[in-house]
């Protein structure tokens, strides 16, 4: 197997008292797309920045491509960067934006021409070539700074929080867009977001950061079906999550009932919480069933194609499972707030972590 | 090959090699201000110790100085009528700055224009105008609340009016850089307008508040047209230093005097780089400019500032007048004899050639340094300990009377022993002089514009592997372009209108107009002085229109990179 072509190693960055980032190692495979997700303040743009050299480490090492480049200027790395405010020179034309790295390298300029006459083509914004950033919408500023990042054929593309500043349906596109263009042109690509969707949706690798330290490392579905913590669980998706004692060998006990889980390590006894997702929650007759519990339906909310649902626990007071039915579901049993219902879910899409 | 590598080992890797450029230029500018600003005003600060043959003699001259109450008294003078100017001066300044920038009150641009006209003359302008008006002979003199304009009152009158433009000019940068965003969120909750003034504008116009405040002191503190012209008996520091080296030949004297000024730089500088390290960028990228609603305060806006520059044009207006007048007040029929200049002063015209020349050389030659001096204290990231000292030798020379660096250009330049002595008496000096001497306000409008440029734009850049230099060129310099031409023309007209520094320095071969027309005012000649006043008052007027058409083209450029439609 090729060497990693991003290699983060035991990276700190203390801001005077604070510790940004804590003894974080990565690496990334060429061509991957890796994003770094995690609540504003857990270091992802730190991290993302000192990659860059923007911002130098406090200890630590960064080698791309086998080469260190921990002390290295941001000039001398070879990647190309997309800020959040994307940062286009207001002066320069769209194609001058996108020119202007490859003016930078004394490239001919009947070359130079072809190559923003492609990048322009590659982002679709042929017609707008001579139009000032201002002059263009926010989506096709964003198109114009990718551009702009793409045009010198960097082996390594940062963005940070690319398409936060667009709305929703942009998004979504740009998302997409973005994702083709770094299939196709094999970019090994960092992305940092607070957004776990766009996270999930573009992602070859997802490394889920809480207070300046990985919290996950996985594949977006993954992470989503196997969260290593209770924070993982929370944060990415919607998680049902239990106060429940624990039984040993894969049971626990929640209020009444005796639930089968996935493997655990706490110590029989212990407090645990225990957490599945909505849509793993399954509506049934009997407790012959097994692993079911008694619910009473406390709240009803209607999400188009399902139902949203808020099941109140007998014996577990402010306990609250999440559930979502289908519409045809609810419409058959004819399900209502106030009703009582039993409901199961599978052992092993039951997460147990230590602690309360 | 090896001092290619031994560069880049001492200046770190980058492959345009901008850092080494960079570096070299801070360095090359750091040992001109050393040779050009810090050495001549040492050179004042040590003859203050020294005795007429040369000896150390410790504190003894300014002991005698102090101890000389005929002396010593203008210490108390100079502070009371820097501090009165002041206090008058700025919160007027602050409020017509505040009527350009965050109303809808109509005819800005010309009020703007004609605030700038006091800027247009030498001090020495309108303090005669107020002679004119209410001296003696003034015509106009029963309408003034004090016995006669001579002294304080009269200096105080003709500083505000001097000032009035300098402060107003940093004040409009400052307001105008207020974020639009602050302003709609304070609206959104619910902030009444006095609110907002006090949350928003207020805070975020406080750097230029303090240094205004600060730019007006020195200019009061050190001119020495004004007092001259309009204070009467009533001594202050500037003059006495003019009276003891000029009048004396008492350079030691005059060096004491000039050290006792140099005093507030030093507190001046420690406020603004305390304040400097808590006034981050405010001005984003996505920051957005503040536009004014249309609101009751319009033409209560409208009227003050109509007020102020009705008064600016009627000073203006009496010098421009009685340039004209045969024999003020007697015989008020219009005539040019004022403007015949050969016939009472030798030198006649030419010394407004010299005057043109001067300025040219200053303009081309200080705006680029002044300019590159300000980008390297703003952006450059390396090297601070350069960006300290050149940050503070560029706030050094306004808090230095002109005549101090004047005085200390001759103790330095003109000794034998200093192989530079060559450069003295030619136009090469005197144009050294002066771009350092005006070097401070042009660099403070140049790092506050630098600052408003994000920084984001570099890290792009360096991100896409450009030199810093290409980043100078194509984006700092082209976003950058009505701040250059403002320093453009504002070290165009100083160096029409300078006189303190330059008075040590020309020779018969080298006078300026504004030295012709103290001359002309000295021996008797009001009538010349005020012409030849009047002359650079015209020729100045013509550069700012330049700049203004000039300034008028760029925004336009810029309104093609914002205009959605075009």
């Amino acid at each position: 197997m090729a060497a990693p072509y991003l290699e983060i190693s035991h990276l700190s960055k203390v801001f005077s008292s604070f510790r940004a980032v804590n003894d974080f190692s990565l690496n990334v495979n060429k061509g991957e797309l890796v994003s770094l997700l995690g609540p504003s303040g857990c270091g992802k743009t730190t991290l993302l920045r000192a990659v860059a050299g923007l911002d130098r480490q406090t200890s630590g090492e960064i080698r791309i491509a086998g080469r260190d480049v921990s002390n290295t200027p941001a000039s001398k790395r070879n990647f190309g960067i997309l800020f959040q405010s994307y940062a286009l020179f207001p002066n320069l034309s769209a194609a001058d934006n996108i020119a202007y790295g490859l003016v930078a390298r004394r490239t001919p300029r009947t070359a130079i021409e072809k190559r923003v006459s492609e990048l322009l083509d590659l982002v679709d914004l042929q017609s707008q070539r001579n139009k000032y950033p201002a002059q263009l919408s926010g989506g096709q500023q964003q198109r114009v700074a990718l551009a702009r990042a793409l045009a010198t054929s960097p082996e390594l593309l940062l963005l940070d929080e690319p398409l936060s500043a667009l709305d929703a349906q942009v998004r979504v596109y740009l998302r997409d867009e973005i994702r083709s263009l770094q299939r196709r042109l094999d970019i090994t690509t960092v992305l940092v977001t607070h957004d776990q969707e766009e996270a999930l949706a573009i992602s070859d690798t997802v490394v889920l950061m809480n207070k300046g330290s990985i919290e996950q490392i996985g594949a977006p579905d993954t992470l989503y079906a196997q969260p290593a913590s209770r924070f993982a669980a929370t944060f990415i998706g919607t998680s049902s999550a239990l106060p429940a004692t624990a039984l040993g060998s894969g049971t626990v006990r929640l209020g009444e009932h005796v639930l089968k889980t996935r493997p655990y390590d706490a110590p029989s006894a212990s407090s645990v919480t225990i957490c599945f997702r909505p849509e793993d929650v399954r509506l049934v007759d009997t407790a012959d069933d097994g692993n079911t519990i008694q619910t009473r339906v406390a709240r009803l909310s209607f999400h188009g194609a399902s139902w949203r649902c808020g099941l109140a626990l007998t014996g577990v007071p402010d306990a609250v499972v999440h559930a979502d039915f289908t519409a045809a579901t609810v419409r058959d049993t004819a399900l209502a707030e106030g009703a009582a219902v039993r409901v199961a879910v599978d052992p092993d899409r039951i997460s147990v972590f230590a602690g309360s | 090959m090896r001092s290619a590598t031994f560069l880049t080992r001492i200046a770190g890797p980058d492959i345009n090699g901008s850092r080494v450029v960079i570096g070299t230029t801070a360095r090359l500018l750091l040992l001109a201000l050393v040779l050009f600003l810090a050495a001549p005003i040492l050179s004042v600060l040590v003859r203050s110790l020294q005795d007429d043959t040369g000896q150390y003699v410790g504190l003894a001259n300014y002991l005698h100085y102090l101890r000389n109450p005929s002396l010593s008294v203008s210490i108390g003078n100079t502070i009371l009528v820097g501090l009165l100017t002041t206090v008058i001066c700025v919160p007027l300044s602050f409020a017509f700055a505040y009527c350009l920038t965050h109303t809808c009150m109509p005819s800005k641009r010309l009020f703007a224009a004609v605030t700038m006209l006091p800027l247009l003359a030498p001090s020495l302008l309108p303090a005669m105008s107020f002679v004119y008006m209410f001296g003696r002979q003034g015509i106009l003199r029963d309408w003034f609340p004090f016995e006669t304009v001579y002294g304080p009152q009269g200096i105080c009158l003709t500083q505000i009016f001097y000032c009035f433009p300098s402060a107003v000019m940093i004040l409009t940068v400052a307001l105008g850089m207020n974020d639009g965003r602050l302003y709609e969120a304070s609206q959104a909750l619910g902030a009444s307008p006095l609110r907002t003034f006090w949350r928003v504008t207020l805070p975020a116009s406080r750097f230029g508040l303090v240094n205004a405040c600060f730019v007006v002191f020195t200019l009061v503190t050190t001119d020495f047209g004004a007092p001259k012209i309009i204070g009467g008996n009533f001594s202050v520091l500037s003059t006495d230093i003019y009276k003891q080296v000029v009048g004396q030949q008492n350079f030691e004297m005059g060096a004491v005097i000039g050290v006792l000024l140099l005093l507030p730089t030093i507190l001046a500088f420690a406020v603004t780089r305390w304040l400097e390290k808590r006034h981050r960028s405010v001005f984003s990228s996505r920051s957005t400019i503040h536009r004014p609603a249309r609101s009751a305060l319009d033409p209560i806006a409208f009227v003050f500032c109509l007020v102020i520059s009705a008064l600016i044009c009627l000073v203006i207006g009496i010098a421009g007048w009685a340039s004209f007048v045969k024999f003020w007040p007697y015989d008020l029929s219009l005539s040019l004899n004022g403007y015949m200049f050969q016939d009472v002063d030798l030198n006649g015209w030419s010394s407004y050639v010299n005057s043109l020349e001067l300025s040219l050389l200053v303009t081309v030659v200080g705006t680029v340094v002044i300019f590159i001096g300000a980008y390297i204290v703003e952006k450059h990231e390396h090297a601070w300990l350069t960006r300290f000292a050149l940050q503070f030798l560029a706030m050094l020379p306004i808090a230095t009377p002109g005549l101090i660096l004047g005085l200390g250009y001759i103790i330095f330049f003109n000794d034998p022993a200093n192989p530079l002595s060559a450069l003295f008496g030619g136009i090469t000096i005197m144009a050294v002089n002066t771009i350092v001497h005006f070097y401070t306000v042009p660099h403070i409008t140049a790092v506050t514009a630098l600052k408003k440029i994000d920084r984001e734009f570099d890290l792009v850049s360096d991100s896409l592997r450009a030199s810093r230099l290409m980043a100078f060129r194509r984006v700092t310099v082209p976003l950058s372009g009505s701040t250059i031409a403002d320093i453009a023309s504002f070290l165009f007209v100083n160096t029409m209108t300078t006189v303190a520094a330059l008075i040590f320095l020309y020779t018969s071969d080298t006078k300026t107009a504004a030295i012709a027309a103290i001359n002309m005012d000295d021996s008797g000649m009001p009538a010349s002085a005020i012409a030849m006043g009047m002359m650079i008052f015209y020729t100045s007027a013509i550069a700012r229109l330049l700049h203004l058409g000039v300034v008028r083209l760029l925004d336009r450029r810029i309104q093609r990179w914002r205009d959605p439609s075009s």
